[in-house]
């Protein structure tokens, strides 16, 4: 089976403006879900599912695999579109058994039961230290696969997460590619409301990181910062890679962007549904107009 | 019993199971190339670790002091198909990495082996060192396996054992120099007890150190014409209820000893156990009071608390009369 592969940017943001509306059916169809922080991540995620990843349905456990970590668990439904949108597992799933004894897709995401997911995630800070693991595997068997981790920045205040950077930019883990999902927003606060960063990209920097600062919401930006990330190399390894992509909470939903922290987790019915498909649609449309 | 005896001599050998547990990993590394040996600040300026870890940059490593991310790390390597084996000082693993304990390894069910060094009050460094709670943490964590050898040796055979055994593993081994419990040929298997001596009035139920210990006692309390059978409880989960109930049954009166917070303990997965059984028996716990114990080393705490040789006699003698 081929690996699934949108070559042309244009085919990628249609593909998020999908995801993005899958999502939000599935705050109208499963119940209350977390919702703006999948919004952030969409266009991330479907870079990498839909190109960058050379995601294979078929072949999920090939060694030589790249692997994506959802370090940021709390978004699984986003994994759930995604997979359900590739024929992985049937929509009913997502939309009539959510979250429910016996099905697969949970509030956060088990690896044993939802096919296609790597690691069974939900606790914070986790993500990094599960690449280290893969990354050592991986350079063990001469692969020069990545992993790339999906963090979120209110996840970046775990202190897990720095044994993690310390460990892997110390150990020039190339084969890692960290991607902070900076949606400016936890579940609380604000962005520097409560904790507050000079600057994420030099904390990263001054454990050994190579970063890339990014616009995380023009699909253009991040198709061109994951094509042209440095070789993984086996002999003499550079350092790993960290890509902030600056979003904002609710990405492609106006009325979310705008009070983010009220959308972390949410329902929508019937009308809101409709209103909120049509912002997306025209948010698309208005993200094909950048290129 | 198996067709095996015990016979403890006065002096019993000392071995270091810290050292035993090295050795058979650098063999184990060297031999199998999905072991895999992860440290924290542990591989040593020179000397067996460091050597092993200069041959194998991707096998055997060292996360730095950050237990977090070398039980996750573990993890990982284990999703790979790799077989890791994680040591550092045990409270640092199970309380303060326990979170990536709970997750990472028994949620994901990967098969890790964690080798909590230290264990219980052995490490004489005080509370902030002792290791007091990972009885009754990894009991109540599903997928996980429990186990603490009762000697250096027996730290080998476990380590042996752990090769094929499916899931997570939390395994604490003392501080240092321990009396060896056995001077024979045994045959051991995770999650089977051993019936280290038959006794008829009493049996002693213990794990760790705690066996060498209740041995003692149990010689003592002979020569006071008192049967003490004497079981090391090695893996404390799966605890091994058939045993429990056997006891139970042959005697009528079980005394657990461990070097464990007496609460939530080995104590007390006897006693669910033993209730779940129906077997009605009279049953005593000695371990560690539910407090922050005294500063010392163990050769002055463990009489403190009343779990050397003497301390247990003195409770099983005052229990059976």
């Amino acid at each position: 089976m081929s690996k699934i592969c949108l070559h042309d940017v244009p085919a990628l943001i249609d593909k998020a403006g999908e995801i993005r509306k899958y999502l939000c059916r599935s705050a109208r169809y499963a119940g209350n879900v977390h919702l703006a922080g999948p919004l952030s991540a969409t266009d991330v995620a479907v870079a990498l599912y839909y190109k960058h990843l050379g995601f294979d349905p078929e072949n999920l456990e090939d060694p030589g695999r790249n692997m994506f970590v959802l370090s940021k668990g709390h978004n699984g439904v986003l994994l759930y579109c995604i997979f359900c949108d590739m024929g992985l597992h049937p929509w009913e799933e997502l939309y009539e058994n959510y979250n429910r004894i016996g099905h697969v897709f949970g509030a956060h995401p088990n690896r044993k039961y939802v096919r296609g997911v790597e690691v069974s995630t939900g606790s914070l800070g986790h993500g990094l230290s599960w690449s280290i693991g893969f990354a050592h595997a991986n350079r063990n068997e001469g692969l020069a696969s990545r992993i790339f981790c999906l963090l979120g920045d209110g996840e970046m205040e775990e202190g897990s997460n720095w044994e993690a950077i310390m460990y892997a930019g110390s150990h020039r883990l190339d084969n890692i590619v960290a991607i902070v999902d900076n949606n400016h927003c936890s579940a609380s606060f604000m962005a520097g409301e409560n904790i507050k960063w000079n600057s994420m990209a030099d904390c990263w920097r001054a454990f050994g990181w190579t970063v890339f600062d990014i616009d995380g919401t023009d699909m253009h930006e991040i198709d061109r910062t994951l094509s042209g990330l440095p070789s993984v190399d086996l002999q003499s390894p550079g350092k790993p890679v960290c890509i902030i992509a600056n979003t904002t909470k609710g990405q492609g939903v106006s009325y979310m962007m705008d009070r983010p922290y009220a959308w972390h987790i949410g329902g929508l019915d019937d009308e809101k549904l409709a209103e909120t498909e049509a912002l997306i649609d025209q948010y698309t449309a208005e993200q094909k107009k950048r290129i | 019993m198996a067709g095996f005896t015990f016979n403890i001599s006065d002096i019993a050998a000392m071995m270091n199971a810290k050292d035993q547990v090295t050795k058979k990993m650098v063999q184990m590394v060297t031999d199998n190339p999905k072991v895999c040996y992860i440290n924290s600040d542990g591989t040593g300026k020179s000397g067996p670790v460091r050597e092993l870890y200069d041959r194998h940059p991707n096998r055997v490593l060292d996360v730095g002091i950050a237990e977090m991310n070398l039980v996750t790390m573990a993890a990982g390597l284990a999703r790979k198909g790799y077989i890791p084996y994680g040591q550092t000082f045990g409270p640092f693993l199970c309380v303060r990495a326990l979170d990536q304990i709970h997750n990472d390894l028994a949620y994901n069910d990967l098969p890790v082996r964690l080798i909590g060094t230290h264990g219980g009050l052995s490490s004489g460094y005080g509370p902030t060192h002792n290791t007091i709670v990972e009885f009754g943490v990894m009991n109540a964590i599903p997928n996980m396996t429990m186990i603490a050898p009762s000697d250096a040796a027996q730290c080998v055979k476990m380590l042996e054992a752990s090769l094929t055994w499916p899931g997570p593993i939390y395994i604490r081994i003392p501080r240092g120099e321990e009396p060896a419990v056995y001077n024979s040929e045994y045959d051991y298997a995770i999650g089977k007890a051993i019936e280290v001596r038959d006794g008829s009035d009493v049996t002693i139920i213990a794990t760790g150190t705690g066996v060498y210990n209740s041995l003692r006692a149990a010689l003592m309390l002979q020569e006071e014409g008192l049967s003490v059978g004497v079981i090391d409880m090695h893996t404390v989960k799966p605890v091994d209820r058939e045993a429990i109930e056997r006891a139970a049954r042959r005697t009528g009166t079980l005394v657990t000893v461990e070097d464990h917070n007496i609460l939530g303990g080995l104590g007390s997965i006897v006693a669910d156990a033993l209730m779940e059984a129906g077997v009605p028996a009279r049953l005593k716990k000695i371990g560690i009071p539910d407090e922050f114990v005294s500063f010392g080393y163990p050769e002055e705490i463990y009489p403190h608390y009343g779990f050397d040789g003497p301390g247990i006699a003195r409770t099983v003698r005052a229990f059976c009369s």
